[in-house]
């Protein structure tokens, strides 16, 4: 009988041990962000704290320092939040729109150009760093929020575009066709056709897109000024700042901070997650 | 009417594909320009220079180190992702118990941004209180863990993190490819004797060739990407030893003034993804029409 067994518990031992791998991270994030200077230096990693202290808490989100400035996580917070709510929501009517008309209203060289737009989702934004850094310059929104929102719904709106098309692909033309011998138009047909069809689509796209922008560094460090800098670049900035004392604790405190919106929505709504994440990797 | 019609879903499309394609591949020419200027701290369009700013590129220590790093990286980071991702999906098919709860934990680090799990390594990995101190209290007093301030070990450093970060995406894919295979090929093969193991080495994993190659794909051009991280682990150091492509480009084109060599570098990095995604979506959309 139990040699029966075996197959079975290695299976749930190798997942377990894997269950750990991936959490433990975590564990140490707040179980270090609990403890205060004394008990990181004589415990370790692992270690509980002796209490539960939110000292590192109030101060990585009110008064930590990030070079001269020492107000905390909180104003690139906000930063953050008032950059990715415009640029998630503007990418994403983007997408539904190039999508819809991609899908349903085919013309002659439209897969050509939907082509030339999926490279878009792979292309090394590096390439556009110094470009957009002009014109940025140029429309005189360098370093400002606006600035961002406008190249994060640009470089979004080549995976919304195609999230979307492949989603309206999938609507049975008849739908469409017996809505157009009705005399419905364009605007008609999106309205009341498409656009209430496509709520599992919808949330896909916004989870996603919230999650890529909300996780930028690479655009919020180029383009950003000392007022709209989001939240990745606040805490990259204090956690590798040169002081005397590294405060662990903070820095821990901190990151949990700037990942909580993200691991809030996994949570909530995972498998919409999920879905984003493969629909992104395997369609074409 | 009619032409209204017709030409109503180009025009609305048009503002959109136009500012897009200005940004894909307008701003691609526009950094190739730069590329082939001897601009410095500001972009000067007056020096045509040709191709100096990539012989000097490829004349750099700094670069070959940073295409090292990327080979390193991409190399572990892309197969240690896909291994251990296709043994999780593996055995989370095993019809186990809790596979949500499971599945969720294997794939949250994919929420979070990089410099967030990047920052929480740095401090695991951190020789003096990190992961050694907590081996030397577990009792194992020689234990050495240095990787992240030596500068020929921090790299693994950075695929530890990228790993941790990725392999539940792959288990993901994987997941998802293996619950479209049908129960009653494995049955079959068990019925002829065939192990559980050999099953999938030779039956299961070949089906899944799309899914591997989907998987790659992505990986590889993350990898390419790869910025983040590394800033948030070791910021391209100890001296320059984790440099990737993408962290030069950064420090070439905005802290040490030298655009075009940065703007060099970023056509070199195109180039690789392009060489890796192009021939795929041209396979993928030329495909399309017949499967419909």
């Amino acid at each position: 009988m139990i040699a029966k067994h075996w197959p079975r518990l290695i299976v749930y031992g190798v997942l377990v041990v894997a269950a750990f791998f991936f959490l433990i991270p975590m564990y140490v994030m707040i179980v270090t962000s609990l403890k205060d200077a004394d008990q990181i230096r004589s415990g370790n990693l692992l270690s509980l704290p002796s209490g539960f202290n939110i000292d590192a808490w109030q101060l990585a989100w009110s008064s930590a320092c990030t070079g001269v400035d020492c107000r905390g996580l909180k104003p690139y917070f906000w930063n953050s939040v008032s950059m990715a709510v415009p640029a998630v929501l503007l990418s994403t009517a983007w997408g539904a729109i190039n999508g819809y008309v991609l899908s349903m209203w085919k013309f002659r060289g439209s897969e050509v150009l939907f082509g030339f737009l999926l490279f878009g989702v792979f292309m090394p934004f590096q390439v556009v760093l110094l470009p957009m850094s002009q014109v940025l310059g140029f429309l005189g929104i360098s370093s400002s929020i606006s600035g961002l929102v406008l190249v994060h719904s640009l470089a979004g709106m080549a995976g919304t575009t195609l999230f979307f098309r492949n989603y309206y692909t999938a609507i049975p033309r008849e739908l469409v066709n017996a809505a157009r011998i009705d005399g419905a138009g364009f605007w008609r047909i999106f309205w009341r056709i498409v656009l209430p069809m496509s709520t599992p689509i919808m949330m896909v796209t916004l989870i996603w897109q919230f999650t890529n922008i909300w996780n930028d560094f690479l655009f919020g460090v180029a383009f950003s000024g000392a007022d709209s800098k989001p939240i990745t670049v606040g805490l990259n900035n204090m956690a590798n700042t040169t002081s005397s004392v590294k405060n662990y604790n903070v820095d821990m405190a901190a990151a949990i901070i700037a990942g909580l919106p993200t691991i809030l929505v996994y949570v909530l709504a995972g498998q919409y997650f999920v879905k984003g994440l493969t629909a992104g990797a395997v369609k074409g | 009417m009619k032409s209204v019609e017709n030409i109503l879903p180009k025009l609305v499309i048009a503002p959109g594909f136009i500012l897009g394609f200005a940004f894909i591949y307008g701003f691609m020419i526009w950094n190739g320009v730069l590329s082939v200027t001897g601009s410095r701290m500001l972009p000067n369009y007056d020096t045509f220079v040709g191709l100096d700013q990539y012989v000097q590129l490829w004349q750099m220590d700094r670069w070959y180190v940073a295409l090292t790093n990327l080979g390193i990286f991409s190399l572990l980071y892309v197969g240690g992702s896909m291994a251990i991702g296709v043994f999780l999906a593996i055995f989370l098919d095993q019809k186990v118990r809790a596979e949500g709860l499971l599945r969720t934990i294997y794939l949250y680090p994919m929420a979070l941004s990089f410099i967030v799990t990047g920052t929480a390594w740095k401090w695991i990995l951190n020789p003096s209180l990190g992961l050694e101190k907590l081996m030397h209290d577990l009792g194992w007093t020689s234990f050495q863990f240095d990787w992240l301030v030596q500068s020929d070990t921090a790299i693994y450093c950075v695929v530890i993190a990228g790993i941790w970060q990725s392999a539940g995406f792959a288990m993901a894919l994987f997941l998802a490819g293996l619950r479209g295979i049908d129960d009653s090929i494995i049955k079959a093969a068990q019925i002829d004797g065939a192990s559980l193991p050999l099953i999938y080495w030779r039956i299961i994993l070949p089906i899944l060739r799309p899914v591997v190659f989907s998987t790659v794909l992505v990986l590889s051009h993350l990898s390419i990407k790869s910025f983040d991280l590394v800033m948030a682990l070791t910021n391209g150091g100890p001296g320059y030893a984790t440099d990737v492509p993408a962290t030069f480009m950064y420090t070439m084109s905005f802290t040490r003034g030298q655009i075009g060599l940065g703007a060099a570098s970023a056509t070199m990095m195109l180039a690789t993804v392009a060489a890796i995604v192009v021939p795929y979506l041209y396979s993928e959309l030329r495909a399309k029409p017949h499967d419909r």
